[in-house]
């Protein structure tokens, strides 16, 4: 009966190309459009296959706009079965702020009785790219943590998860509750269904403001690094070329 | 004092490691030179060695953490040593590489002194204000931060910046057994399981290394990719895309958190050129890239380019080069 709260971003997709807000302190994603990161759909999956396992459940969690509503609809249309959204502006957000707002939430349902044994997070956000907000979650709530996860098992009290490490791969055994952030990889996250989609309509979001004033992140500004001019030459398209690539190697004395 | 943590393996310092020391000393330059000293957490087979090879890096003493309280990877037993080390040495600056545990040791140690964190970067600008450049958006947009909490903690981009050597004779050695507090060993690593053989160092030093990332496919597009490299006496090599969804092993992975090539030659088939990337395999004398995509990264950055699929293009090459070997058709 494990019970997971899994923690998303909505962030722009970075995909294409990246434009900058004029005052430049965050991407602007109206064109692009928006998602979350790749770890944090496997997050959820994780999640999902965790809970349906041990007979548990699912609550996603965001701290982020109005919008970010449709990142939590699409998690609920995949199996999770409850849904926290504190609102708040990501761009006058640090990673501090984030983690004080997460635990904010972890000691709230606590008290109400709806006590979490595993927090999942993504390895870190695919926009700020901070890499800190699931450790400092592990402080602000006593709470043993493993980064980079890419798969978890829970087994008793306790979750065992695998992360790749500089010298081959790692397996903690970590009692629960536990904060887990997760690596993609692992898992492969599924895709909603019509039922799903369906049934993630009718649940009710619980929306929270922030339980403090943001201390903030810190951000002079963002910049966009100039682009390359092109240098290439083109040998040409398809198998065609072949015969200039090989005159290449040639003319390189590679491969002989 | 700035303080780097110092990665080992197989007993000397990880060239991202060292590619730290390169930005530390710069900020240490900028500083009025201070000095700087590393920590390393964990045995190491010979600490002589280890010391001279730090020396030649312009590191003043080294601060090794041992015993069983950091005899296993953990995450906050290691930021526990980091801790005590830059306590002990009065450090305003802690630094790391960008690497898997760079990132998760210095995010342990900046949330337990309750400070800012910056993760990635590659420059720094100016000391007062202390404002760093860091990637983000994966490496499309960059973020200028700044740190005005002492210690300023951040971890630096790999292979942003070059490992060179700035001699001041061997670091002074000590070791010191840190004050874990049980609480920070509840999450460390119990077991590893053995890692597959590790060629990363022959691609390292390959002249010729064809590369592949997501155009391959899937984990049976890479035949003849590797048939290519072996014809050309190279080496593979793939993007992080293709060790995520496990395709290949991680020591083929070029890159920011792979390795740094420096061939005459390289192919790299089917990937986009991501910054990170690029990072790994800037160093290469000549690119010749193969992509459907014209526009992407790789395509306009390289030396040449061949516009096409890669599933056509390597076998045709293969072919035309078994051709012209031996004469015959094949
Ligand atoms: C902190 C951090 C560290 C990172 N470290 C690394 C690293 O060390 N190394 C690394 O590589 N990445 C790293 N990345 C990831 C990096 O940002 C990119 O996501 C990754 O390099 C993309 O891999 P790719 O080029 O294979 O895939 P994609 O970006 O998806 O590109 C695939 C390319 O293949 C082309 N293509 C598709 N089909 C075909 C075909 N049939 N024939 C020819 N071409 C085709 C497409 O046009 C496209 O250009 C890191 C990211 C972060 C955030």
């Amino acid at each position: 009966m494990t019970r997971v709260l899994v923690c998303v971003k909505r962030v722009p997709d970075s995909s294409g190309e990246v434009v900058l807000t004029d005052d430049g302190q965050a991407v602007d994603g109206r064109y692009a459009g928006f998602t979350i990161s790749d770890h944090e759909n496997c997050a959820v999956e994780l999640g999902i296959r965790l809970a349906d396992a041990t007979g548990g459940s699912v609550t996603v969690l965001t701290v982020g706009p109005a919008e970010a509503v449709d990142q939590l609809r699409a998690a609920l249309a995949l199996g999770a079965g409850a849904a926290v959204h504190v609102q708040a502006d990501p761009a006058r957000l640090g990673p501090d702020d984030v983690a004080h707002e997460i635990a904010a939430v972890v000691r709230d349902h606590r008290a109400a009785g709806a006590a979490y044994d595993l927090v999942l997070l993504g390895n870190d956000a695919s926009d700020s790219g901070d890499f800190q907000v699931p450790v400092r979650l592990g402080y602000r709530l006593g709470l043993p943590i493993v980064t980079g996860a890419s798969t978890a098992e829970v087994t008793g009290d306790r979750v065992i998860a695998e992360a790749d490490g500089p010298e081959g791969r790692e397996t903690y055994s970590v009692p629960l509750p536990a904060v887990v952030s997760v690596l993609e990889g692992g898992v492969e996250p599924r895709y909603p269904t019509m039922r799903g989609r369906m049934a993630a309509r009718k649940i009710e979001v619980e929306t929270r403001q922030p339980t403090r004033e943001p201390v903030g992140p810190s951000r002079v500004r963002l910049l966009l690094p100039p682009p390359a001019p092109a240098t290439a030459e083109v040998l040409g398209e398809g198998p065609e070329a072949a015969p200039a690539v090989v005159d290449l190697f040639e003319r390189l004395g590679v491969g002989r | 004092m700035i303080l780097v943590l110092v990665e080992t393996a197989d007993g000397a310092a990880a060239e991202v490691s060292l590619e730290t020391l390169a930005l530390a000393r710069a900020l240490a330059a900028e500083g009025g030179g201070v000095p700087v000293q590393a920590v390393v957490v964990g045995e190491v087979p010979d600490p002589a060695a280890l010391a001279e090879e730090l020396g030649e890096h312009g590191v003043a003493e080294v601060h090794q953490a041992t015993g069983d309280g950091v005899a296993a990877f953990g995450g906050a037993a290691w930021a526990a040593a980091v801790q005590e080390a830059r306590e002990a040495t009065g450090s305003v600056v802690v630094t790391a590489a960008g690497s898997v545990r760079g990132n998760e040791v210095l995010a342990h140690l900046a949330a337990r002194l309750q400070v800012p964190m910056a993760a990635n970067v590659t420059a720094f600008s100016g000391l007062a204000p202390f404002v760093v450049t860091r990637q983000v958006v994966g490496g499309a947009a960059l973020e200028e931060m700044r740190l005005d909490q002492r210690p300023a903690v951040f971890t630096v981009a790999g292979h942003a910046w070059q490992a060179a050597v700035a001699p001041t004779g061997p670091a002074t050695w000590h070791t010191f057994a840190p004050d874990v507090a049980p609480a920070d060993l509840v999450a460390s690593v119990v077991s590893v399981a053995e890692k597959e053989p590790d060629t990363s160092d022959s691609l390292r030093s390959a002249r010729v290394v064809v590369g592949a990332g997501r155009g391959a496919g899937g984990p049976d597009g890479f035949a003849p990719v590797a048939e290519l490299a072996e014809l050309l006496g190279g080496a593979v090599g793939v993007s992080r895309v293709v060790t995520s969804l496990g395709w290949r092993p991680h020591h083929e992975q070029v890159g920011q958190t792979g390795s740094r090539i420096t061939p005459d030659l390289y192919v790299p088939c089917g990937i986009s050129g991501a910054i990170q990337h690029w990072a790994g395999c800037a160093s290469s004398k000549t690119i010749l890239a193969i992509n459907t995509d014209p526009d992407a990264p790789m395509m306009t950055k390289a030396t040449y380019a061949v516009v096409g699929d890669m599933h056509e293009v390597v076998p045709a090459i293969v072919a035309e080069l078994r051709r012209r070997r031996t004469g015959v058709e094949c």
